[in-house]
C-alpha cells in the first residue's frame, strides 16, 4: 500500500494518461472536496470583502468575524421548505439544476492544477470545457421553463441568449490564445489544457504578453465575456430582484436554489482557470525565466507554507484582540484553535518532499484566487448593465474585438512566414 | 419539452460514440455545437409556444406503437451485437490515434478539402443573409 503511494507520487503522468482508475478517482473527490470547500470560502470572502468596500463590517455574529456564517446559511438552506409550484413540471423541475451543477463540475476533469496534477489531459481540452460549460445555458432553459411562472420563464430567456451571445466572443479569445501556442514557434499547436501551459513554459512567456498588444486584448475580450458568461454582476441580471424579479430561480428555494449557488460559483473558478490556463501561464511561477537557480527556486517553493502561517497569525491577531469577555470565551478558543490548524498545514507545506509537490498547485490556485477578488471587486464598482446595452457589448464591442484579434494574431504569427516568401521571389 | 430534452441526452451520446471511436475533436465539436447552441435555440422556440394552447391542441402524432417497435429493434440490435458480435470486431484494440486527431482534421479541412469546406462557409453565408432579409422589415 505505501509502496503503492509512493510509487504514485514519484511518476509524471495524469491519473487519466496512466489509465489509474483508483487515482483518478482518489483525484475526483479531493478536487470535488475542494471546491466545495472554495464555494464556501469564497461566500464568506465575498461577503466580507464587499462589506467593506462599503464601509460595512458584515456578518460578525455567527463565529468569530462571522467565519461559520456560510455553514449556518448551508443549514439554512437544506431546513427550508422546499417550494414545488403546483403547475410546474417535476421531472424538469428537479433536473435542471442537477443538470447545471452537473456541467459546472464536470469541467474540472481537464483543469491542470499542476504537470501532474489533473484528473485527464484530453487532446481536446479547452474545447471540453467550453462545451461543457455551455451546457450550463440548457439548463437554466430548463429551469426557467419548468417552473411555469412568467417571471422565471422570461429570466431564463434573458440568461440563456445573454450566455449563447458571450460564448461567441469568447470562442474567439481563446481561439486567438490556442492559435499563439503554435505560431512564431516549432511543432504544432495544441487544444489540451496541459498542452498551452508547456507551450507557454517552452516559448518562455505568457500569452497575456505575447505579440504585446493582442495577447492583451485577447485576455480583455475573455475576461468580460466570462463575468458574462457566468451571469455575475455587472451582468447578472439573474439576481437584479429590484427590477426585473430575479430570473431563471425565482421559483427555487431551499436545496435546489442552493445547487444553483453552487454551480455559480464552480463555474467561475472554472472560466477564471480557463482564462488562467490560457494566458496566465497555468502552473507556472511568476518569472521563471528572470529569477532562475536554486536559490529563486527555493524562495518561490516556501511561499505556500508562508501563506499559511500569514493566514495563522491573521487568526492569533484576532484572538488577542477579541473582546474578554466570558460569553466570547468559546470563539476565542475556536478562533486560537482554527489558528493552530493553519498554523500547522503552513508548517507541513514547508517540508521538501511535500514542498515540491504542492508548489504548483499552489500557484495556479493564487492566480484564481486573484479572478475570484476580481469578480467581488467588479460586483462593488460597476453598476448593473442594462440588457439592450449588454447585447450591445456583446455583439458589437467584444465579437468584433475578438475578430480582429484574432485575424492580426494570425497574420503577426505568419508574419515570418510572409516575408520569406516574398523575399525567396 | 421532455422530447427535446430526450435529444439533448441523445446528442450528448453521440457524442461519447464518437469519443470511443477515438474521434475527439468531433465530440468535442458535437457538445458544443448541438448540444450547447442548436438545442438551445430549440427550447427557445419551444418555450415561446405558450404550453396552454399545446397541450389543449390534440397530439395528432400518436405513433407510438410504431415508435415501440422502432425501440425494439435497434435494442434487439445492440443486444445482438453485443453477446454474438465477437467475429465482427477486431480482436485487438486499434492503437489510440487521438494524440492527433485535431491536428489532423485541420489539415484535411483546409488543405485536401479547402474547396468544400469554403462553398460550405458560402452556403451558410447564404443562409445568414436569407435570415436577416426575412427577419428585418427594414434594412
Amino acid at each position: 500500500m505505501l509502496d503503492y503511494v509512493r510509487s504514485y507520487l514519484t511518476s509524471n503522468l495524469t491519473p487519466g494518461s496512466a489509465g489509474n482508475m483508483f487515482w483518478a478517482f482518489v483525484y475526483i473527490v479531493v478536487i470535488f472536496l475542494g471546491l466545495s470547500v472554495a464555494v464556501i470560502a469564497m461566500n464568506w470572502l465575498e461577503r466580507k470583502i464587499l462589506a467593506h468596500m462599503q464601509v460595512r463590517l458584515g456578518p460578525m455574529r455567527v463565529g468569530p468575524h462571522g467565519l461559520l456564517q456560510p455553514i449556518a446559511d448551508a443549514i439554512k438552506l437544506l431546513l427550508k421548505e422546499d417550494i414545488m409550484p403546483a403547475e410546474a413540471d417535476g421531472f424538469v423541475f428537479w433536473m435542471a439544476p442537477i443538470f447545471v451543477v452537473l456541467a459546472a463540475f464536470t469541467v474540472f476533469i481537464v483543469v491542470p492544477f499542476g504537470p501532474t496534477h489533473a484528473v485527464t489531459d484530453m487532446n481536446i481540452g479547452v474545447l471540453f470545457m467550453l462545451g461543457v460549460s455551455s451546457l450550463s445555458a440548457l439548463g437554466i432553459v430548463m429551469a426557467g421553463w419548468a417552473s411555469n411562472s412568467h417571471y422565471p420563464l422570461i429570466g431564463a430567456l434573458r440568461s440563456s441568449a445573454q450566455m449563447v451571445s458571450y460564448e461567441i466572443a469568447m470562442g474567439m479569445a481563446v481561439i486567438s490564445a490556442v492559435m499563439m501556442t503554435s505560431l512564431n514557434q516549432q511543432g504544432t499547436g495544441t487544444l489540451s489544457m496541459i498542452g498551452i501551459v508547456e507551450a507557454q513554459q517552452a516559448q518562455e512567456v505568457w500569452f497575456i504578453f505575447k505579440f504585446f498588444p493582442l495577447g492583451l486584448v485577447a485576455f480583455f475580450v475573455f475576461a468580460v465575456a466570462m463575468v458574462a458568461e457566468t451571469n455575475r454582476a455587472p451582468f447578472d441580471l439573474p439576481e437584479a430582484e429590484s427590477e426585473l424579479t430575479a430570473g431563471f430561480h425565482t421559483e427555487y428555494s431551499g436545496f435546489r436554489w442552493s445547487l444553483f449557488f453552487l454551480a455559480e460559483y464552480s463555474a467561475m473558478i472554472a472560466v477564471s482557470s480557463i482564462a488562467v490556463t490560457l494566458w496566465l501561464g497555468g502552473w507556472l511561477r511568476p518569472f521563471p525565466n528572470l529569477l532562475t537557480g536554486a536559490k529563486w527556486d527555493l524562495v518561490f517553493s516556501l511561499f505556500p507554507g508562508i501563506t499559511f502561517l500569514f493566514l495563522a497569525g491573521m487568526c492569533f491577531y484576532s484572538t488577542v484582540r477579541m473582546p474578554k469577555h466570558p460569553l466570547f470565551r468559546i470563539q476565542t478558543i475556536g478562533l486560537a484553535g482554527f489558528g493552530v490548524v493553519l498554523g500547522l498545514i503552513g508548517l507541513i507545506l514547508f517540508i521538501p518532499a511535500v514542498r515540491e509537490r504542492v508548489q504548483d498547485i499552489y500557484w495556479f490556485s493564487m492566480k484564481v484566487a486573484a479572478f475570484m477578488y476580481l469578480y467581488i471587486w467588479y460586483r462593488g464598482t460597476f453598476p448593473r448593465y442594462r440588457f439592450d446595452q449588454l447585447m450591445k457589448v456583446g455583439w458589437k464591442i467584444l465579437l468584433p474585438m475578438g475578430l480582429g484579434v484574432l485575424i492580426l494574431t494570425a497574420g503577426v504569427g505568419l508574419w515570418p512566414l510572409i516575408q520569406q516568401t516574398i523575399w525567396n521571389r | 419539452m421532455h422530447s427535446a430534452l430526450a435529444l439533448i441526452v441523445t446528442l450528448l451520446a453521440q457524442a461519447s460514440i464518437y469519443l470511443m471511436l477515438y474521434a475527439p475533436f468531433v465530440a468535442g465539436v458535437q457538445i458544443i455545437l448541438y448540444a450547447g447552441g442548436i438545442m438551445v435555440l430549440f427550447l427557445f422556440v419551444i418555450m415561446l409556444v405558450s404550453i396552454e394552447r399545446s397541450q389543449r391542441e390534440r397530439q395528432f402524432n400518436k405513433q407510438w406503437v410504431v415508435g415501440m417497435v422502432a425501440a425494439t429493434a435497434l435494442g434487439g440490435l445492440f443486444i445482438a451485437v453485443y453477446t454474438k458480435g465477437r467475429g465482427i470486431f477486431p480482436e485487438h484494440a486499434l492503437p489510440a490515434v487521438e494524440a492527433q486527431n485535431t491536428q489532423n482534421v485541420g489539415t484535411l479541412l483546409y488543405g485536401q478539402y479547402m474547396f468544400a469546406f469554403e462553398i460550405a462557409s458560402l452556403l451558410l453565408l447564404v443562409a445568414i443573409i436569407g435570415a436577416v432579409v426575412m427577419a428585418k422589415k427594414r434594412i
